[in-house]
C-alpha cells in the first residue's frame, strides 16, 4: 500500500484538537487511511483517540498509509500543518 | 379540614415550606424550577439495568449509539452557548464521544460476550491506561474520557447525565458545588439563578456567577435536599432560597427586583453618594480586550490591571518591548479621563507562570509569589517597570503602579524607589495582614494603597479561598477583615492619600456602602458589578454609609453584619 512519511507540524503534536481535525477529515474520505509511528502498527486515522495513542509530538515522523493516493496526501498534508494555530 | 400530622420531624402527606439561608453572592430575585446537579449516577439505576437484556450484539451497539448521540448533543448544545476556550473544550468532547476507536473497542468486547456497561468500562479503561502512562497533556484526556464514560452510562441506564445539564426552560441551578468546567457555557437566559450547598464568596461559582450577572447564593446548607423541579424563589441579595411561595407574591418580588435592576442599568456615573461624596467606581481588567470593553460601563478608570494574565501562556519572559506593547493597549483606553492602576506580576500560587514561578513549594499561597518573585530575580521587576514606563510615555496616561504581596514597609519603600525613578506613581496592595496593620507607615513611603480583599480575607482568617468547607470563614464580611480594612482606610484619611478596594468585596453593592463609610476612596470591580454598585451608592447619603460601617464593624459575624447593614440602608 502506498505510504508517505511526514513530520508532525502541530505545536501540541497529534493531540486533542489536531487529532480531532485529522480524524474528522479521514472520516469524510471514501477510503481508509492509517497513521503509525515508523516501525509500529498503524492505527485508523478516523479515530482521534487512536491517533492520540500514538503520542506523536511536534516534529515527530509518522507514516501515513492508504490504498488511495489522494486520500493519503490529503491526510498527510493536514498532519504537516500546525493545526493548533487558531 | 384535615389537621396536618407532624411529629418528631416526620410529616405525613404534605411538605413544609422551606426557607434556606446562605451567603449572598450576586444580587437579583429569580423564581423557577430547581434543576438539581447530580455528581453520580444512582447505583440502584445501574444495578436495575443489569446487562440491559439486549437480544444480540447489534441491539447492544444500537443502545450504545443512541447514548452517544444524546451525550454528543448535550456537549454541542453547551459548546454553542459557551465561548472561547470553554467552547473548544466542549466541542472536542462532543467529537471524542463519537470516536470510532472508542466504539470499536466497545464493540469488540460486546461481540466477545461482555455486557454493555462492562464493555464500556473496559474500553475506556484501556484508553485511560494508555493516556495516563503517556502523562502530560495526554493525561488530561483521561479525565475527559472518564467524564464521557459517566455520561454514557447515565444515558444507557436512563438517568440524567451527571454534572450540569443545560436546562431547556428558565431554571434555578442547584448543586453541591460547581467546578470551573461546569460553569462553562452557562446561559443567563435559562439559568436564572445558582444556589450551591457549599462554596464561599470567592469560590469559582461566585466568580463566574458574578461575571455572568446570574443571581447566586452559595453555602446554602440543605439545598441539595430539594427535589428536581421544585419551584424556588432565590433572593441573591438577601442570600435566601424559599419554596412554596405564593405565585402572585413571587411574581411581585421578581418584578420589583427587575425594576431595581433597570434603575441600576440607567446609572451613568460617576461614583457618588446621594449627597455628592466622591467614591470612584473603577474597573478590574486583565488585558487590552477587557480594558476596551470596560469603557462601556460608566467607570472612571481602571483600579486593577492584572498584568500576569497576559503572560500565563508564555514559556519565556516577554521582552520589554513586547510587554510595553500590551501595556500601551491598556493604558490608552483611559488617556485623559482617568488613571490606570497597574499591578506588577502576581504569579505563583494559583497562577503559575512558566518563566517566573518557583515549583515544588509546599504552601504556594504562602510562598514566593507577587513581589517576592523579584527577590532573587530583580531584573524581572525592573524589566516590567521599564515596559510600563515606556507605555506610560507613549500614551501620556496617568499610570499608577502597585506591587502585590507586600508584607513589610521596607519592601514597599524599595518598590517605591524603583517606581519613582521611572517617573511613575507607586502604591502597594494590602492583602497580607501585616501590611494592613502597618498601613499608616506604608503611606509614609508610597502614594496610594489598594486592598485586595480576596487574599486579605484568606490570610486573615487562615482559610483557603478555594476550600468549600471553610466558606463561612473566607467571607469579607468577617469582623476581623472589616477591622483591617477600617485601619487601612483610616490610614488613608490621616495621610490624605487614596485607599481603594479591588477585591470581590467592591462588587457587593451593600458592602460597597460600608466601604465608602469607612473612608475607602475607590472601588474597582468586574464590569458586570459596576452599575448595581454605582446605583446603590447613589441612593444613600455618606452619613448613612458611615452608620452602615459602624454597625458592620460592631456585628458579631457576617450574617448579622449583613442584616444590620441592610436595615440601615433600607434594602
Amino acid at each position: 500500500m502506498p505510504t508517505r512519511t511526514v513530520v508532525v507540524g502541530s505545536a501540541v503534536g497529534l493531540h486533542a484538537r489536531p487529532a480531532q481535525i485529522v480524524a474528522d477529515a479521514a472520516t469524510d474520505l471514501d477510503h481508509d487511511v492509517y497513521i503509525g509511528l515508523p516501525g509500529e502498527d498503524p492505527v485508523d486515522a478516523s479515530s482521534a483517540l487512536m491517533i492520540m495513542t500514538l503520542g506523536a509530538q511536534n516534529g515527530a515522523k509518522v507514516e501515513v498509509t492508504s490504498e488511495d493516493e489522494a486520500a493519503l496526501n490529503h491526510i498527510a498534508d493536514l498532519i504537516e500543518k500546525d493545526l493548533d494555530a487558531s | 379540614m384535615e389537621q396536618p400530622t407532624c411529629h418528631d420531624g416526620v410529616c405525613e402527606g404534605h411538605t413544609h415550606a422551606l426557607i434556606l439561608a446562605g451567603t449572598p453572592v450576586v444580587p437579583g430575585v429569580a423564581h423557577g424550577p430547581a434543576v438539581v446537579v447530580r455528581l453520580d449516577i444512582s447505583p440502584e439505576a445501574i444495578s436495575n439495568f443489569g446487562t440491559g437484556g439486549f437480544a444480540d450484539a447489534d441491539a447492544t451497539m444500537d443502545a450504545y449509539d443512541a447514548a452517544v448521540g444524546r451525550v454528543a448533543d448535550g456537549y454541542s448544545r453547551k459548546a454553542h452557548v459557551a465561548s472561547g476556550a470553554a467552547a473548544s473544550v466542549l466541542t472536542a468532547s462532543a467529537g471524542l464521544v463519537r470516536d470510532k476507536g472508542l466504539r470499536g473497542a466497545v464493540k469488540k468486547r460486546v461481540v466477545g460476550g461482555e455486557d454493555l456497561l462492562a464493555a464500556l468500562a473496559g474500553a475506556v479503561e484501556q484508553f485511560v491506561g494508555m493516556f495516563t502512562q503517556m502523562g502530560g497533556l495526554m493525561a488530561e484526556r483521561a479525565t475527559d474520557l472518564r467524564d464521557i464514560e459517566r455520561r454514557l452510562v447515565a444515558r444507557v441506564v436512563g438517568q440524567p447525565e451527571p454534572g450540569v445539564q443545560l436546562p431547556l426552560e428558565p431554571s434555578v441551578l442547584v448543586a453541591e458545588d460547581l467546578a470551573p468546567s461546569d460553569t462553562a457555557g452557562l446561559d443567563p437566559a435559562v439559568v436564572i439563578a445558582i444556589v450551591t450547598e457549599r462554596g464561599g464568596p470567592t469560590s469559582h461559582t461566585a466568580i463566574i456567577a458574578r461575571q455572568l450577572g446570574i443571581p447566586c447564593v452559595v453555602g446554602a446548607a440543605g439545598i441539595t435536599g430539594v427535589s428536581h423541579g421544585t419551584l424556588l424563589l432565590v433572593d441573591g441579595a438577601a442570600g435566601t432560597v424559599a419554596t412554596d411561595v405564593d405565585s402572585n407574591e413571587a411574581e411581585r418580588l421578581v418584578a420589583a427586583d427587575r425594576q431595581a435592576r433597570a434603575a441600576s442599568a440607567s446609572w451613568t456615573g460617576p461614583g457618588r453618594t446621594a449627597d455628592g461624596a466622591e467614591v470612584q467606581v473603577l474597573a478590574n481588567v486583565a488585558d487590552a480586550e477587557s480594558a476596551r470593553s470596560s469603557t462601556e460601563a460608566p467607570v472612571e478608570g481602571i483600579g486593577l490591571f492584572r498584568t500576569e494574565l497576559c503572560f500565563l501562556n508564555r514559556r519565556d519572559e516577554p521582552s520589554v518591548e513586547e510587554q510595553a506593547a500590551i501595556y500601551t493597549q491598556v493604558l490608552e483606553t483611559y488617556p485623559d479621563t482617568g488613571h490606570v492602576v497597574v499591578r506588577t506580576l502576581d504569579a505563583g500560587s494559583d497562577k503559575p507562570i512558566a518563566f517566573a514561578t518557583h515549583t515544588g513549594e509546599e504552601n504556594p499561597a504562602l510562598g514566593v509569589r507577587g513581589l517576592r518573585l523579584s527577590f532573587d530575580n530583580p531584573g524581572l521587576m525592573d524589566r516590567q517597570l521599564d515596559a510600563i514606563a515606556v507605555a506610560a510615555e507613549r500614551t501620556g496616561a496617568d499610570a499608577w503602579v502597585m506591587a502585590p504581596m507586600v508584607a513589610t514597609v521596607a519592601e514597599a519603600a524599595g518598590f517605591a524607589a524603583k517606581v519613582r525613578s521611572r517617573g511613575l506613581r507607586p502604591g502597594v496592595m494590602i492583602e497580607v495582614p501585616s501590611a494592613a496593620l502597618l498601613a499608616h507607615r506604608m503611606l509614609e513611603v508610597v502614594d496610594f494603597l489598594s486592598i485586595g480583599t480576596n487574599d486579605l480575607t484568606q490570610y486573615t482568617m487562615a482559610a483557603d479561598r478555594m476550600a468549600t468547607d471553610l466558606a463561612h470563614l473566607t467571607d469579607p464580611w468577617q469582623p476581623a477583615v472589616l477591622q483591617l480594612i477600617a485601619i487601612t482606610a483610616e490610614a488613608g484619611r490621616y495621610a490624605g492619600k487614596p485607599v481603594g478596594v479591588c477585591g470581590e468585596a467592591a462588587a457587593d453593592p451593600i458592602l460597597a456602602c460600608v466601604l465608602a463609610g469607612l473612608g475607602i476612596t475607590s472601588l474597582s470591580m468586574a464590569a458586570a458589578a459596576v452599575r448595581p454598585v454605582g446605583a446603590q451608592l447613589a441612593r444613600v447619603a455618606m452619613s448613612t454609609c458611615e452608620s452602615a460601617a459602624e454597625v458592620a464593624l460592631a456585628a458579631a459575624d457576617p450574617g448579622s453584619a449583613r442584616a444590620a447593614v441592610r436595615r440601615v440602608l433600607g434594602t
